[in-house]
């Protein structure tokens, strides 16, 4: 049973990575879109992609963390004691990003909107770099076992945590451009398009190649995931290796709808390869699924919690897709819908 | 080495005092949202009922704009909520290493039922003018059961810290056997969340009256002003005497399952009958009780009326010394009980008031007196939740877990709390005022507009994209300008 709460916990962690990952990239775009003029355009489009469940994205952060704190309390104590502070500095990226949302839209004077849209794209890049730096850590065993505090300063500062996070920044990145090429593409804004493709190709050679240096960086920093990645994690290692490289071609070449998918594909299958480089162990090398995981009593119920979720929340979800995907009053045109 | 002999020593503070203060602030500031999302979803499907059965353009109007500061209120209470989370992890490592098999299993629920709430804001918002009026007041149901179901779930997990059951323990004290049930439906559970779930009505209902009240005091007396006020004001006001019975109940359910909680409320330093109900007055290190009024015999006739002023009441003098809570601690249960009490009555008061008078004259009162009562009794309302809080967590120390964990053992050993929780409050101050700001601005575009647009507003549905620019856009243009 700790196997089966331990998968649910990575499919929180890669639903966050692809849904949460898309919106902190797009807050990159809007970092980088330039001045005010220069950046209006794209702005708009990052605007406009930003759909009516957006933060709901973010609920993924708070799944991921209730499956940790329930059925792995004594790893999740180890973390949070360990990195304190990237985990704070998440925290208050989070607290700025999400209340930037909730009053963004609710502002209409051009400065108002600038001043928390600047708000929103810093912290967008801030928090996935700590949860990067906050992946390697854990990755590494840098979090000590039985809910002990680790070194609160290295734990977090070094080159497999330099590397996540700035991984992560990448790759959301990357994947955002190409949801953003999308989102472009059908309101028929050619220039758009174009804007967004050439990002999402730089992002897409920048993300392989910091990939590749994670290679090294991993061999020499981290043997036990580095070992995994390359024995058990392999077929998926090379699964994203693959699709990002046809990914990237299809951009190149402008076919973006499987350029979408794949792209998908190359960052889900990077997250579950570490998850299954690190397996069996919560925590590699001290902490291992079977022997921290909670009574059977709380994994079952995190079980019955995730099976309601299932049949209770994700219908509600598709509906609101549904009906956010078609449906547009006669005034306001047919260029979204 | 920069780091470790000269920053360390000025970042080391004692975390536990830190922790308490940065978590007793953030929740205090969550708790505010809280009500606002449980309880304005109601108020706004009963105007929206009222609007569809009787054609009433005031109920529209204010079904539409309730909608989309709820989605504002609902986007911050969301983020503040998301802190709490943290913060479990963040302040109270030990605790969640130790209990989170079992603390944590509520929030695994709240969690399913907070998504849905999202969601169906979403849909709620987004159906306007894009579903039937029927069909779209239905989507409105499931955010009102999701908030009230959340709302349980957040308190079972506060109640089992009351009274912890649905574990095994071995010999080292390791969570070795949970039954989630036994978590979940704690004995504390059932009055501590009807009591929750009733504050929230009557606070979300005093605190958006209050501001038509407000505006009935500046001539606002539209027909969309009454109804502002009528709608949440008659919902408060009935929920308020169910508030009373409920807090009656709960009182007595501390008296006999957490005594001292109870000597310090009634401020019993000695074990014994006949105990006075002491209004304020405060308890001294020597163990007497100076100050304040008393009503003889009061508090153990409210314990328990069969055996009145006979009852027995425990004294705060049972407690081993080592579990003893601190005197300032007695004394702020006390305090908080006071203002709880006194400020409920107050708004009990009211209330009758508004119910008499609208018996004999089918009417609100129109006096200005009660509009300016009217007025503070959002402010006054919040303050009452919040003793009251502070009566329940303040009245448990010092226990994190009532009698399995203290708080002391529960902090991170993190030096650098204080410098978390100066930013928090910086933080929280910053987004309390936008909030308030933001709310105005949206107040003053609807009154100067009037309309409904639902794509300024968090949740909303996405604007559609302007078309491509042309060269010569000015940079004050509204809308469309991020």
């Amino acid at each position: 049973m700790s196997t089966a709460v331990a998968v649910i916990l990575f499919v929180g962690v890669t639903a966050y990575a692809l849904f949460g990952g898309a919106d902190f990239g797009a807050g990159f775009w809007d970092l980088v879109a330039g001045g005010a003029v220069r950046g209006e355009r794209p702005r708009a489009v990052i605007d406009h992609s930003i759909g009516p469940v957006w933060e709901a994205n973010h609920v993924w952060l708070i799944f991921c963390f209730v499956v940790l704190w329930t059925s792995f309390p004594e790893a999740f104590a180890s973390i949070t004691l360990t990195l304190f502070v990237p985990l704070t500095i998440a925290a208050f990226g989070i607290v700025l990003r999400g209340s930037s949302f909730a009053f963004r839209k609710a502002v209409l004077r051009t400065r108002d909107r600038r001043n928390f849209g600047a708000a929103f794209a810093v912290s967008s890049v801030i928090v996935p770099f700590c949860m990067g730096a906050v992946a390697g850590a854990i990755a590494t065993g840098r979090v000590p076992a039985g809910g002990e505090a680790g070194d609160p300063v290295h734990s977090w500062i070094n080159p497999t945590s330099l590397l996540g996070g700035v991984l992560a920044v990448v790759v959301v990145a990357y994947l955002s451009a190409v949801y953003l090429v999308w989102d472009a593409r059908r309101a028929d804004d050619v220039a758009m398009v174009e804007y967004f493709r050439r990002r999402a190709v730089v992002a897409a050679v920048v993300a392989g190649a910091v990939a590749l240096a994670g290679i090294f960086i991993l061999r020499a920093d981290a043997p036990f995931l580095y070992h995994g990645l390359t024995t058990r994690a392999l077929p998926l290692v090379i699964a994203s290796a693959l699709c990002g490289v046809a990914s990237l071609v299809l951009l190149i070449r402008g076919a973006h709808r499987y350029a979408r998918i794949l792209s998908i594909g190359a960052v889900a299958s990077v997250v579950l390869a570490w998850g299954v480089a690190q397996w069996p162990y919560v925590i590699p090398e001290t902490m291992k699924v079977s022997t921290t995981a909670a009574p059977s009593g709380t994994l079952e119920a995190i079980l019955v919690a995730f099976g309601c979720a299932v049949v209770l929340v994700l219908p509600a979800l598709g509906l609101l897709y549904t009906l956010d995907q078609r449906s547009l009053l006669p005034g306001e045109g047919a260029e979204t819908g | 080495m920069l780091f470790t002999e000269v920053v360390s020593p000025v970042l080391a503070v004692n975390p536990v005092t830190w922790a308490r203060s940065q978590m007793a602030f953030t929740l205090a500031a969550h708790i505010i949202l809280v009500p606002l999302g449980v309880s304005w979803a109601f108020f706004t499907l009963l105007a929206n009922y009222r609007a569809i059965r009787h054609q009433d353009e005031a109920a529209l109007a204010l079904a539409q704009r309730w909608s989309k500061y709820m989605a504002v209120t609902f986007a911050v209470g969301a983020v503040t909520g998301t802190v709490l989370s943290f913060e479990f992890g963040l302040l109270w490592p030990r605790f969640m290493g130790r209990w989170g098999g079992a603390f944590g299993v509520p929030f695994a629920f709240e969690g399913l039922f907070f998504f849905t709430e999202a969601i169906f804001v979403a849909i709620y918002i987004y159906g306007w003018r894009r579903l039937k009026p029927w069909t779209h007041f239905w989507t409105g149901v499931p955010i009102v059961i999701a908030g009230v179901f959340g709302s349980i779930s957040v308190i079972a997990a506060n109640a089992w810290m009351n009274d912890p059951s649905g574990f095994t323990l071995n010999s080292s004290g390791q969570v070795v056997k949970v039954d989630p049930m036994g978590v979940i439906f704690n004995r504390a559970m059932p009055l501590q969340a009807a009591h929750m779930v009733v504050a929230a009505y009557i606070v979300g209902g005093f605190l958006i009256a209050s501001v038509y009240a407000m505006g009935m005091l500046r001539g606002r007396n539209d027909r969309y002003h009454r109804l502002g006020f009528l709608i949440p004001f008659t919902v408060a006001a009935i929920a308020t005497p169910i508030q009373m019975a409920v807090g009656d109940s709960l009182t007595r359910w501390i008296y006999t399952n957490q005594p001292i909680k109870f000597a310090a409320i009634e401020l019993v330093p000695q074990t014994r009958s006949d105990v006075p109900e002491t209004l304020l007055g405060h308890l001294n290190a020597n163990g007497t009780v100076s100050g304040g009024i008393g009503i003889p015999g009061m508090a153990s006739w409210l314990s328990d009326p069969k055996t009145g002023t006979a009852t027995v009441v425990q004294g705060l003098n049972t407690v081993p010394v080592d579990d003893e809570p601190t005197i300032v601690q007695i004394n702020t249960v006390h305090l908080s009980w006071d203002i709880m009490i006194g400020l409920g009555t107050l708004l009990f008061l009211l209330s009758v008031w508004y119910g008499l008078y609208w018996a004999i004259r089918r009417d609100m009162p129109r006096s200005r007196w009660f509009l300016r009562i009217a007025a503070a009794s959002g402010i006054l309302s919040i303050l009452t939740m919040e003793a009251g809080w502070v009566v329940t967590e303040v009245g448990r120390q010092p226990w994190i877990v009532y009698n399995y964990m203290k708080v002391e053992d529960a902090a991170t050993g993190n030096t650098g709390v204080w410098i978390t929780f100066v930013a928090v409050v910086l933080l929280y101050i910053g987004v309390g005022v936008t909030t308030i700001l933001v709310m105005r601005g949206m107040s003053r575009r609807f009154r100067q507009d009037g309309g409904f647009d639902e794509h300024d507003t968090p949740y909303g549905p996405a604007e559609p994209l302007a078309p491509a620019p042309t060269p010569d856009h000015r940079d004050d243009q509204p809308v469309a300008v991020p």
